[in-house]
């Protein structure tokens, strides 16, 4: 199971990278493989405010629908249009090309909140 | 794969009988057509031939057990369709003058007291064409009364042990969804309740028994805190089946329910049929039920209009999917108040029988004691790769309609299965063998079972390519 010791981590399953004052986020490796094969992404607006631990967006896979919770409270500055057409970037690059969005931080210290990749890879 | 109806040979067939329509109508040239409608042009034997080839690679009830839980498959008895179809039934039209139907009008009057009987409630509309809808139409009635309370109530608690369409349901009626998690056991806790609960509770969602199949324990304690609260409880009764003619909703608490007609009372539904999802209220949220409805004046059945101020209006065009009201009134008279309750008595039998022979099997999350349904988890119980979905496919090998899988969220690998009342213990003992030979197949030859299906008229589809790049035609 591939989890990125240079991530935050939800134990929703979500991941957060920080690059300036964005937050990068997306769904784990994990995450990707309990949900098998996702055939439907749904994205929030560029512009859209969320609180941290907030349904934002939604994943889809032939078994099931799950929400994904915004792992840190901020405007939506960018949306990953790529995963729309070809959701199974999710499941074959969770890290890199399958992100859902980007956030604009509001507070620094709701990252502090969230888990090392150590103790995610004990809450799995 | 058969082809379908225009892809048969084109060529006119040989037919006996000529059209006996005027084929020559005088007709100005720019209304004429340039090219033939794409209608195929088949002999009438063909035109059967192809219908009942059809029909014979069907999964019906009529030709298998269909044990697809929180379905409710039951057998259709064949009285209801014998009086459904009858002219005065099947040839009236809904916008006939009201003294031309007085009949429909008494069975929609007579139905809506039946229902009240059998859940506890005060009054039903019947206009809702499915469970979901039932589900928006009573959501909206509580959105209503709230507004006429001049309270601002944004938010509905839906426990995970709840239907799917719940949320969905709260969601499309305006509301934020606030999940409750169930206890090990499946049932709610009254305490956790209370630590979610705020002024902006419009009211909580229950589906009881729940998905789980399991009769929650605490619904007193749970109306007490939500009536306290100013808030409401809404039943879902798609699982009505296990408690009709025992307990009533009405009794319990709860304030607003509606009842799956198609599946509570035996009407054909899934693929071969509409559903009915009437919605029941108590007295204080009368006013808000959508209008029409049936009252008797001085002996006339008359549609009233009235409360069109306060109502949340029409849901459904005319007065709601009258053949399926009509059905469930005659399975309801025809069984009667004992014969509801012995039907819900067999179902939760037929399934603690079924969950007694398989619990050694699998995994049974909540117990060896479930009401008219259960679920399975396969999970560390197959052999090497093999996953529930694969063991679904393998029963249509077997002529089995697959149960639920997947179904409810909170089991892994889960499989939901609700035998019904209508199934003798010969086909449940049949069908637990099968379910068992699949299960020891699946650590003897796990490939059988993970390329199944093989027998069936298409081999396993591939359901990932199918929802990311699906091919519609026609």
């Amino acid at each position: 199971m591939n989890i990125p010791s240079n991530l935050f981590y939800a134990k929703t399953h979500e991941w957060a990278r920080k690059e300036g004052s964005k937050v990068y986020v997306g769904i784990t490796d994990h995450a990707q493989h309990e949900i098998t094969d996702i055939v439907h992404v749904e994205l929030p607006e560029v512009g859209k405010k969320f609180k941290k631990t907030q349904p934002c967006a939604v994943v889809e896979s032939v078994k099931s629908a799950f929400d994904i919770y915004s792992p840190v409270s901020g405007t939506v500055v960018e949306v990953n249009d790529a995963v729309l057409s070809s959701p199974e970037l999710i499941n074959q690059s969770p890290y890199e090309k399958g992100f859902f969005f980007a956030i604009e931080l509001e507070n620094e210290n709701d990252l502090k909140d969230l888990l090392s990749a150590e103790d995610y890879k004990k809450s799995i | 794969m058969n082809k379908i109806l225009n892809e048969i040979n084109s060529d006119r067939e040989t037919q006996i009988f000529d059209c006996d329509v005027e084929n020559d109508i005088a007709l100005d040239e720019k209304y004429k057509r340039k090219n033939n409608p794409n209608i195929p042009d088949l002999a009438e034997g063909t035109v059967v031939r192809h219908y009942t080839a059809l029909s014979r690679k069907n999964y019906a009830l009529s030709t298998t057990f269909y044990p697809l839980g929180s379905c409710t498959m039951k057998y259709n008895p064949i009285i209801n369709e014998k009086i459904a179809s009858c002219a005065k039934f099947a040839e009236v039209h809904p916008l006939q003058p009201e003294n031309t139907v007085q009949g429909n009008l008494e069975i929609m009057f007579e139905l809506e007291k039946a229902l009240c009987e059998i859940s506890g409630m005060n009054n039903f509309t019947l206009q809702p064409a499915a469970g979901a809808h039932g589900e928006h139409t009573g959501l909206l009635i509580i959105s209503e009364y709230f507004k006429s309370k001049k309270e601002k109530r944004t938010k509905i608690i839906v426990p995970d042990s709840a239907h799917g369409t719940n949320p969905a349901s709260a969601n499309l009626s305006g509301f934020e969804v606030i999940s409750l998690k169930s206890e090990p056991d499946g049932t709610l806790s009254p305490d956790k309740l209370k630590e979610i609960l705020t002024p902006e509770i419009a009211c909580i969602m229950m589906t009881n028994p729940n998905t789980l199949g399991v009769f929650e324990k605490h619904i007193p304690e749970i109306a007490e805190i939500m009536h306290a609260n100013g808030s409401l409880l809404y039943y879902d009764g798609a699982n009505l089946n296990a408690v009709m003619g025992i307990a009533r909703p009405g009794d319990m608490g709860f304030d607003v329910m509606h009842i799956n007609l198609h599946k509570t009372f035996s009407t054909p539904h899934g693929g071969g049929g509409p559903g009915s999802g009437p919605v029941g209220v108590k007295s204080f949220l009368k006013d808000f039920l959508p209008v029409p409805t049936v009252v008797n004046e001085n002996g006339l059945f008359k549609l009233n209009y009235k409360n069109k101020k306060t109502s949340v209006g029409q849901m459904k065009a005319f007065y709601g999917n009258f053949p399926v009201l009509l059905k469930a009134f005659v399975y309801i008279k025809s069984v009667g108040g004992n014969g509801l309750k012995e039907a819900s008595v067999q179902a939760n039998i037929n399934a603690n029988y079924v969950l007694n022979l398989l619990k050694d099997k699998v995994t049974v999350p909540a117990g060896n004691v479930c009401t008219h349904e259960f679920v399975l988890s396969s999970k560390g119980r197959l052999g090497e790769g093999v996953r529930t979905l694969d063991v679904a496919k393998r029963l249509l090998d077997y002529g089995y309609y697959a149960p639920t899988i997947y179904f409810p969220l909170i089991v892994e690998e889960a499989m939901m299965i609700e035998p019904t009342e209508t199934e003798s213990k010969q086909t449940l003992d049949e069908f637990v063998k099968v379910l068992s030979g699949i299960i020891d197949e699946s650590k003897n030859n796990p490939e059988a079972v993970k390329n199944a299906p093989s027998k069936t008229p298409v081999s396993r589809l591939n359901e990932v390519e199918a929802a990311r790049n699906p091919k519609l035609r026609w």
